[in-house]
């Protein structure tokens, strides 16, 4: 149990700089989802709580002490891995107890502590297995319960999901989550899977190259995204974005539509609009021409642009709309508290 | 491509028969005559199937060192012991060492790192006999001619092993190694547990290699064992060929010869296992 901080680091590979000034606070208990494309510095970043790598400027703090300069078993912290890294000549039992092996802990106390993460994670009849006889799903299980049975104050996770298959990716994500609610262990999560971001975090930081977009809870950062990059980042299909130009509560679109807005900024602005906020209205503001129908059943995406204008534009309309819409002109409308708002120039949200 | 008529599965077979007898009738012959005794060998045609003079010829060739009136020698025995152990100790010290430099070169950082690595790889050009003179020069300095100290250690660094173990780590991910960080593990600890473990198929299928490097070892024994005592077998059978117009007891040589052929054979069997899988598969 316990409250992991980052304050002001900074990483750099050489000449590059991958993190920059990058401060979080991690409550206790909480689990954080760090999201963000590849290369953003997400797992940097996981690396160096672990003690992986060094910080090259800038403390991390576990529980109010200092570990910087901690080896990654001192400071008490146990990772997950995207290929499991189970050791390939040991059984399940002997790849979970060899941590507790090197920490000198007696016989009795491993053999009861490996059980109970066994039992856990369902692996009781599986303890005398080596790693290569077990699935995919069952070796995630065999690494997390690496990580159980340390009785780590923060769990690391560094996508464990991505080498499964969609349908078990499904199935685990609940399991760690139903996981971390029972043990109430800190725990950091990296994805670039947002979908996974949304359904595991209690709050989720959105990175991208080297800063933090975004801190939040999911649907505040779905909601209420802060930056541009966050907006465009989380939701799918992604948020359409409009150039537009305010003024006083107005917005001229690029084709002349005026959209109202309670915002008093003046200036270049980008209009996010949501592709699930589209509804079929006559009256609808937004006008369409249709240029490709998808179905994908409980929904569907109509692609198109924008009329009198060259800007795409994604909806995403419940139910079947037929085809022979293609071509054709809709009208879309849309909540205005739905409308986002990014400063054309800072790519920071308005409204 | 594999071929589906009867033809085609009779001919291959066929093949590899005659290549199998070709590769056999002379090991065989070799083990008729040891079985014969001296007149039958010298008189035409060669016998061709087994006498009876066996337990005969391999009881003086293994206690005796060969028979009255035919130059004398060390029995074979002494020198099958002394082959082995130059050659399990040339085969054990070449992957320890190999194991170990291995090992620092791909898993910590130091400076000159890739400066020892290409040494190391360098040596490769450098083999026992084109540096014979100087290493000679070296282990008579140090007193260590007619030993099994100098037998083995001018031949135990090995490039070869080194090069291969290091592209093996190299192939272990580099998560496997941040996991046992995570669990706490010392380097050391991580090269017993986990990293020789890991390469248990690679030590074996090397293992097979260098014992038979080491077995077969000729130049470097003839030169720095002048003691009947120390003699390799290699050596012995050697001396045991006549020169100019003397006679030799062939049966015995030739029982010599099959005894010093079975150690590395024992050695092929034993290993086959682990060797095949070693040059098929890793586990990782």
């Amino acid at each position: 149990m316990s409250e992991i901080k980052l304050e002001n680091l900074k990483k750099s590979f050489g000449k590059t700089e991958v993190i920059h000034d990058l401060s979080i606070d991690v409550k206790d208990g909480e689990l954080i989802v760090i999201v963000g494309p590849s290369g953003c510095g997400k797992s940097t970043l996981l690396r160096m709580v672990a003690g992986l790598e060094d910080a090259n400027q800038g403390n991390i703090l576990i529980d109010g002490k200092k570990v910087n300069e901690l080896e990654p078993m001192e400071r008490n912290i146990a990772m997950v891995f995207q290929n499991y890294a189970l050791y390939p000549h040991m059984t399940v039992f002997d790849n979970m107890a060899y941590g507790l092996k090197i920490a000198k802990i007696p016989k009795e106390e491993i053999n009861s502590r490996v059980q109970k993460a066994a039992d856990i994670l369902e692996l009781g009849q599986l303890l005398e297995r080596k790693p290569n006889q077990l699935s995919g799903g069952q070796r995630q299980r065999v690494a997390m319960g690496r990580a159980i049975v340390r009785n780590p104050v923060a769990f690391l996770f560094d996508e464990p999901l991505s080498n499964l298959d969609a349908k078990l990716r499904v199935q685990m994500r609940l399991e760690i989550k139903k996981l971390q609610t029972q043990l109430k262990t800190t725990s950091l999560y990296v994805t670039h899977d947002q979908v996974e971001a949304m359904t595991l975090a209690d709050r989720m930081i959105v990175m991208n190259q080297g800063n933090v977009e975004h801190i939040g809870t999911p649907l505040e950062v779905y909601t209420k995204p802060k930056t541009l990059f966050t907006a465009q980042f989380i939701g799918s299909p992604a948020m359409n974005i409009l150039s537009g130009d305010c003024q006083k509560g107005q917005i001229s679109l690029s084709n002349g539509t005026t959209l109202k807005t309670n915002s008093n900024h003046s200036g270049k602005v980008n209009v996010g609009l949501r592709p699930e906020d589209f509804i079929m209205d006559d009256n609808g503001l937004i006008k369409l021409k249709v240029e490709l129908v998808e179905l994908i059943g409980a929904n569907t995406l109509i692609h198109g642009k924008l009329e009198n204008s060259n800007e795409v534009l994604v909806a995403s309309i419940a139910g079947v709309i037929s085809e022979d819409k293609v071509g054709k002109n809709i009208n879309l409308a849309f909540k205005d508290d739905k409308l986002h708002l990014f400063n054309a120039n800072t790519d920071l949200r308005i409204n | 491509m594999v071929e589906k008529k009867k033809s085609g599965y009779w001919l291959t077979h066929a093949g590899l028969i005659i290549g199998v007898l070709f590769i056999f009738f002379p090991v065989w012959l070799t083990f008729v005559a040891s079985t014969v005794n001296q007149e039958e060998i010298i008189n035409p045609p060669l016998p061709l199937w087994p006498g009876t003079e066996i337990f005969e010829n391999y009881y003086h060739a293994l206690f005796k060192g060969g028979r009255e009136g035919y130059g004398s020698n060390e029995p074979v025995i002494n020198m099958l012991i002394n082959s082995s152990i130059m050659a399990l100790g040339i085969t054990i010290g070449k992957i320890a060492i190999s194991l170990l430099s291995a090992f620092a070169i791909v898993y910590f950082r130091f400076p000159f790192r890739k400066t020892c690595f290409w040494l190391i790889f360098m040596t490769l050009m450098l083999p026992v006999e084109v540096r014979i003179v100087p290493t000679y020069e070296v282990v008579a300095n140090l007193n260590l001619l007619n030993s099994y100290t100098g037998l083995i250690f001018p031949l135990i660094a090995s490039a070869t092993a080194t090069f291969l173990f290091r592209q093996f780590f190299m192939t272990i991910p580099d998560e496997m190694v941040e996991a046992a960080r995570m669990d706490g593990c010392s380097p050391m600890r991580f090269f017993k547990d986990i990293l020789i473990p890991i390469s248990k198929t690679n030590i074996a299928a090397l293992f097979v290699i260098l014992f038979i490097y080491g077995w077969n070892q000729y130049l470097w024994p003839l030169l720095m064992t002048t003691d009947p005592d120390m003699k390799t077998i290699v050596i012995a059978l050697d001396a045991m060929i006549p020169a100019g117009d003397d006679f030799a007891h062939w049966p015995t040589v030739m029982a010599t010869a099959m005894l010093a052929m079975l150690p590395p054979i024992a050695v092929v069997i034993g290993m086959q296992k682990f060797f095949v899988k070693g040059l098929l598969e890793s586990d990782k």
